[in-house]
């Protein structure tokens, strides 16, 4: 049986039919990813096959929409994007804007052919499989040997101001030579309905150090789907902080793999949800060399209906002996229609190893809270400052400070726009 | 002043308090003792605000207004300050930016502008000095991580800050080292002024040497049994409680 696809299925293909031939690049993978993701659907969809790395989030809400291509308005509210570094790679509806950017050697957002590397998984991914098929364009950074890079900013903005609904699909190339060291602050925020649907490959050289800040305010009624892969030589250090704090639905989906020995991920996140949001972070670390350490901490603050979804999985194979991986979920639900679904999955083939996981979720402490009151700062204040307290022990992993400081920044916003 | 007619309160539908008169005039320091489960611990929640405390009968007043009508936050800026027998641990709050979120949020409410973050370290630091604090304590978190004593350091350095009109210790000096003991009977003597008053909740006649009460009180079995003068305590120490529940039951 055939079911029909959906509006938004059929709206991707559609734009990819219309659009194959002037699209940059070779066209063998997108032809590959458009049949990919005409196989797999997008999770969720009536016409979506049941996928067990969706369980807890569905995309039916995106396949029943429609998008229109990504257009670049002209004005675009630069006030929206902090400028967090003096290089910075900012991108409007999707596509590079040089006019807007401050580029430097080796770091550049393509205006050519976006690069897919080795990593992305368009085959398996239906995200990426639409990405893959529509991609225009996508920053490119390349770091050499040795070098230290600083500070990088890819900021991304999307603008469906003209009423349209759109969808962007950047893909971004990041890699670093042996010993090369780099600051990636990711800021990603627009208004109106859109779709954010990224994909990024980064790539470690041996004793390469890459620490990821990703700060997610979109809009309230956008989707923002991101999928990441990372691959680290030996010794390399992948530590990527993801603060969720828009769109009405999104999945920050991580792919980490320790190919050499001695390396180490950290993929870190903390979420403040309301209303009806709807955030997922799924992550799999696969250690395939002894001696590596993975570390996952995501905390999460809901209110509302919001819901939020932590599904992380360790792989540790045969050889991958001294193996040093945990995960750790730890939720604050403020009202009793919140939730929180954790997942956590170790698969285990090599015999000395240590991994552990733990799961905790709870209310604010009336303790706490009668303890502030009785100092004399009134309830409201009172339950904030427990909150922004819960949260800042997972940021106190982020350790660059104008960094920091927009994150802080972004959280007081996000809490004020909650008690509003 | 606060005046504490036929209080009676319960936990989770356990009666605790049975009935509590009491009256503390301006300027007065009252003490508390009593058997280990008597209420001592209730009393001073009930009268800071805690909500899972349901009162069943009676009133406090405190300088004429109802008390129990109003918010636990209400009350601090009234000048209602409870030194907790176990303070809480706040992970995640900075010790500094608690004391000036809570003191700015008094000073507030006193019609009192509020003092920047340069004014209230220099306060903070001069405060934690006079009551022999180390100065990492404004930077740690909240209570976390802090010894039995310099948590309750910590409550005296709140106290010392606000500057309550009215003062309950619970147990303030249990666990102290004999300087810390003097510091919180110093940090109370140095309230002292006819508009201040202190409820001290205590085990030991020592801190009671110290800070000389007007009146002290026997609390057992959620009533208070005894009241006397500052030779009651003594008579406790050498006597025990026995004779005094003894004598009412
Ligand atoms: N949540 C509760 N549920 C039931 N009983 C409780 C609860 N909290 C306290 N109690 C009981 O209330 C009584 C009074 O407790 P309270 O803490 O006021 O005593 P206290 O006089 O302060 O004792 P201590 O000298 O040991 O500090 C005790 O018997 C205690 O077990
Ligand atoms: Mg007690």
């Amino acid at each position: 049986m055939t079911v029909p696809m959906s509006r938004g299925e059929a709206g991707f293909l559609g734009r990819f039919e219309a659009e194959r031939a002037s699209l940059p690049g070779a066209p063998g993978p997108r032809a590959a990813a458009a049949e990919a993701f005409r196989a797999l659907g997008l999770p969720g969809a009536s016409s979506g096959r049941r996928a067990e790395a969706w369980k807890y989030t569905s995309l039916r809400a995106l396949a029943e929409a429609g998008f229109a291509g990504s257009l670049s308005v002209a004005e675009t509210d630069m006030a929206m994007v902090p400028r967090l570094a003096a290089t910075r790679l900012v991108f409007v509806d999707g596509r590079f804007r040089a006019d807007l950017s401050d580029p430097a050697p080796g770091i550049f957002g393509s205006a050519r052919a976006p690069e897919f590397g080795p990593l992305a998984q368009p085959a398996r991914d239906p995200l990426v499989a639409l990405n893959t098929m529509l991609a225009e364009d996508g920053a490119a950074i390349e770091v050499a040997d040795g070098d230290d890079a600083g500070v990088v900013q890819i900021a991304h903005l999307a603008s469906a101001a003209a009423g349209q609904a759109i969808a962007c699909h950047p893909r971004h190339l990041i890699r670093l030579g042996a010993g090369a060291r780099l600051v990636l602050l990711e800021t990603m925020s627009g208004t109106g309905r859109y779709l954010h649907n990224p994909v990024s490959e980064i790539l470690l050289g041996p004793d390469a150090a890459l620490s990821h800040l990703r700060l997610q305010e979109e809009a309230d009624d956008a989707f923002h789907l991101a999928t990441l892969y990372a691959e680290l030589a030996a010794r390399a250090r992948y530590e990527a902080f993801t603060l969720n704090l828009g769109a009405r639905l999104a999945r920050t989906e991580i792919h980490a793999r320790l190919a050499g020995p001695d390396g180490f991920v950290a993929l870190n996140a903390a979420q403040l949800l309301g209303g009806a949001q709807h955030a997922d972070m799924t992550t799999v670390v696969r250690h395939d060399a002894p001696r590596g350490a993975s570390r996952q901490t995501v905390r999460s603050v809901l209110s509302g209906r919001a819901r939020g979804v932590f599904q992380g999985r360790i792989e540790v194979a045969r050889g991958a002996q001294k193996t040093d991986g945990y995960q750790r979920s730890q939720a604050l639900l403020l009202s009793d229609a919140a939730e929180i679904d954790t997942k956590p999955e170790l698969e285990i083939f090599a015999d000395d190893v240590k991994c552990s996981h733990g799961a905790t979720v709870g209310a604010l402490d009336p303790e706490q809270l009668f303890y502030l009151r009785s100092r004399g700062v009134p309830e409201a204040p009172a339950r904030a400052m427990l909150v922004r307290a819960f949260l800042d022990e997972s940021l106190d992993a982020v350790t660059h400070k104008a960094a920091r400081a927009a994150l802080d920044a972004a959280i007081a916003r996000a809490w004020e726009r909650e008690a509003a | 002043m606060l005046e504490i007619s036929g209080l009676a309160a319960s936990v989770e539908g356990t009666p605790i308090l049975r009935g509590i008169d009491l009256v503390v005039p301006s300027g007065e320091v009252h003490a508390i003792m009593g058997p280990n489960g008597s209420g001592k611990s209730t009393l001073s929640y009930v009268l800071a605000g805690r909500e899972d405390y349901t009162v069943t009968a009676g009133s406090v007043r405190f300088d004429g207004a109802d008390l129990l009508a109003m918010e636990p936050e209400m009350r601090a800026a009234a000048g209602v300050f409870l030194a907790f027998q176990a303070p809480v641990e706040l992970p995640g709050v900075n010790n500094a930016n608690f004391l000036r979120t809570a003191l700015n949020a008094i000073r507030r409410a006193r019609g009192e502008p509020e003092l920047d973050a340069v004014q209230f370290l220099k306060l903070a630091r001069a405060q934690s000095k006079a009551l022999a604090m180390p100065e990492d304590m404004l930077k740690r978190n909240v209570n976390v991580g802090f010894s039995g004593g310099e948590k309750k350091r910590n409550e005296v350095l709140q106290m010392a800050l606000l500057r309550p009109r009215l003062a309950i210790l619970d147990e303030t000096d249990s666990g102290l080292d004999i300087d810390a003991l003097r510091i919180v009977a110093d940090g109370v003597n140095a309230l002292r002024r006819p508009e201040f008053s202190a409820l001290v909740i205590t085990h030991h006649q020592r801190l009671l040497e110290r800070l000389v009460p007007d009146r002290v009180h026997v609390l057992a079995g959620g009533r208070i049994l005894r009241s006397g003068g500052p030779e009651l305590a003594r008579e406790l120490e050498t006597r025990g409680y026995g004779a005094i529940t003894a004598a009412a039951a």
